[in-house]
């Protein structure tokens, strides 16, 4: 019987079977950020155990609350950098340049294919696009990671679910995603990988691959992942070129990393792409979706484009692409925010910036802010976002706020009009 | 062993999710304490905001819910929430898998019973006492309304969660294996 990508990556890691039904991975990087990683480190100097398994696999970020809002979150930078600065950990991102961590790590080669990666942070599983095993974790595992560089597991099932056809003009992997968790509901994939293949994903880029990861925690995931192939050998190149010296060779190696054509899956899904149009959720849950024709008209107070799901510069284009000599409509908000310091100077060097400003958005240092309702662009009681972000929880961007979760495509359009808008008419 | 169990709340609905249990604005809390007053404090129930401090939430210490319980972020805040509340158990259809896993590394009890277990339990009048038996794997609750017959369920815990239970979790077990 064959192995999926996921079953290879445990075997490849396995240090200890405590259970029939659990397995302790090693762990090739912990990574960690301010919100959730004061907690790990206090608890393990309280407890006489402050040491890191191995600095150089550890790596840290201040993304959630950046520049520091108050007395509180600078204490909990505090905390992380002295930790960071304790104990040498080279890999660590503070102010200038810093930024949300599941679009800056990917961005400076951390995450190979194969590698077991965990961060106290629930879209963890973004960088299964390179065809890791990336898994959320909680302060617990998180402490556990950093001290013994390990981590349990039950053993994974997979979930395939291919994509094949095409996606058509102004509809993208955020679209992909919020069809299939529609599809599959918030518990659909609780305890499994989702493994995203077929044509669709193979054609993706590498952001589009993560923003398609990224949300497969909100159908239960524990990992999403993709088969990593030439675009993922291209994007990581600028690292990995002195070990291959040819992209061939990287191509190659990275092929033991995908599934076996005989792997067992608990379920294989197949969806043709062909027909979808731009999703959106209503109400507060991320399966809660419909058609943008469907939730047309519908009022906004605020427009907010980026974060780990949608905040890099594809993402920006796209936007940008509908926001190009428009301005906001009156009585909309609109506030953007480059989810990395190179995404934000990349935009400036392609005039991307300015089409937002010109728009009149507010342009945000990076940070995941307004997402989870901890800074930079709450929302008031009442007040209706449209949002590239993940969740549309109750209360998610501020209590008594709701959240419409869309591509930045569909952001872009909304912000112009006012009113959810499907922006297939803008392009 | 520590024990499990004591007065319950029922929560009639599926995928309550973390930022219900804790929203984010209290993450910038680095004292688990500071928790205690937020616990469930976005919770909607019947789309009607939840009265997290109500005479029966105070003297709780069992959850009895729905279906993928603790859907969403990670943070373990939302089970240091609960725990600082002297919450000590959680009945479930099914649980997120971070969320589970993190009760279980802070070594309290997540325990999964069948969709009809749980709907008697939501039909029982009075007041509802939970104990758990852990050898035995079984759970008991009992109605302050003696018309109501006490209700006995069997669950299971593997071998593993059990270990984790009696080393008083994750952190504990892991440091003296690996």
């Amino acid at each position: 019987m064959g192995k999926t990508i996921a079953q290879k990556i445990f075997s490849a890691h396995l240090r200890d079977t405590p259970s029939p039904s659990n397995v302790v991975l090693d762990i090739d990087v912990v990574m960690c950020h301010e919100i959730t990683t004061p907690i790990a480190i206090l608890d393990l100097m309280e407890k006489g155990m402050d040491r890191v398994f191995d600095p150089s696999k550890i790596k840290a970020v201040i993304d959630h609350v950046t520049p520091a809002k108050d007395s509180k979150t600078a204490m909990q930078g505090k905390i992380l950098r002295d930790w960071a600065k304790r104990h040498q950990i080279v890999d660590f991102f503070d102010i200038g340049k810093n930024g949300v961590c599941h679009a800056l790590f990917p961005e400076k080669g951390f995450i190979r294919p194969g590698y077991t990666v965990i961060m106290g942070d629930s879209h963890t599983c973004t960088h299964g696009a390179f065809g890791a095993f990336a898994a959320g974790v909680g302060t617990t595992d998180l402490e556990v990671g950093i001290l013994k560089g390990v981590c349990c597991f039950r053993s994974p099932e997979t979930l395939k679910i291919i994509l094949t056809g095409s996606l058509s003009t102004g509809v993208t992997a955020k679209d992909a995603i919020l069809s299939i968790i529609k599809r599959i509901t918030v518990n659909g994939a609780t305890d499994k990988v989702i493994e995203f293949a077929g044509p669709v994903v193979h054609s993706m880029s590498m952001a589009a691959r993560m923003t398609l990861c990224n949300m497969a925690v909100e159908a239960g995931a524990t990992s999403g992942i993709c088969a990593p192939d030439r675009v993922t050998a291209e994007y990581l190149w600028p690292f990995i070129k002195e070990d291959y010296q040819q992209i061939e060779r990287a191509v190659e190696e990275f092929e033991k990393w995908q599934s076996d054509p005989d792997a067992e899956y608990a379920q294989i899904l197949e969806i043709d792409m062909s027909e979808l149009t731009p999703q959106v959720t209503f109400n507060f849950k991320p399966d809660q979706v419909k058609d943008i024709a469907d939730m047309e008209g519908t009022q906004v107070d605020q427009v907010y484009i980026g974060s780990c799901t949608n905040g890099r510069i594809e993402d920006l284009r796209d936007a940008a692409s509908i926001l190009k000599g428009r301005k906001l409509a009156e009585n909309v908000r609109g506030i953007v925010t480059p989810a990395t310091p190179l995404i934000y100077n990349t935009a400036l060097s392609e005039g991307i910036i300015k089409i937002f400003m010109d728009a009149g958005f507010c342009v945000l240092n990076p940070t995941c802010g307004a997402c989870l309702g901890m800074s930079s662009g709450v929302l008031a009681e009442g007040e209706v976002c449209a949002s590239t972000t993940n969740r549309n929880f109750n209360g998610r961007m501020g209590k008594g706020g709701m959240v419409h979760l869309m591509s930045p495509y569909s952001a872009a359009a909304t912000a112009v009009t006012g009113v959810i808008t499907d922006p297939r008419k803008f392009l | 062993m520590k024990t499990f169990g004591g007065p319950a709340i029922l929560l009639d609905r599926d995928d309550i999710n973390t930022d219900e249990i804790i929203p984010a604005k209290y993450l910038t809390e680095i004292s688990k304490m500071a928790l205690k007053t937020h616990l469930l404090e976005d919770l909607l129930l019947d789309g009607k905001p939840f009265d997290n401090q109500s005479n029966t939430m105070q003297k709780t210490q069992v959850v009895i819910t729905r279906a993928n319980f603790g859907c969403g972020s990670s943070r373990e805040h939302a089970v240091w929430a609960f725990e600082v509340n002297d919450i000590n158990l959680i009945l479930a259809e099914s649980f997120a898998r971070i969320f589970r896993q993190n009760m279980f590394n802070c070594g309290i009890l997540a325990i999964e019973l069948k969709k009809e277990e749980l709907s008697s339990l939501f039909s029982m009048t009075g007041n509802i006492t939970v104990s758990v038996d852990l050898n035995n794997a079984e759970v008991t609750a009992a109605s302050d309304n003696v018309a109501e017959s006490a209700k006995t369920f069997s669950f299971t815990l593997n071998s593993f969660d059990r270990d984790l239970v009696s080393a008083g979790g994750w952190l504990p077990y892991a440091d003296q294996r690996y």
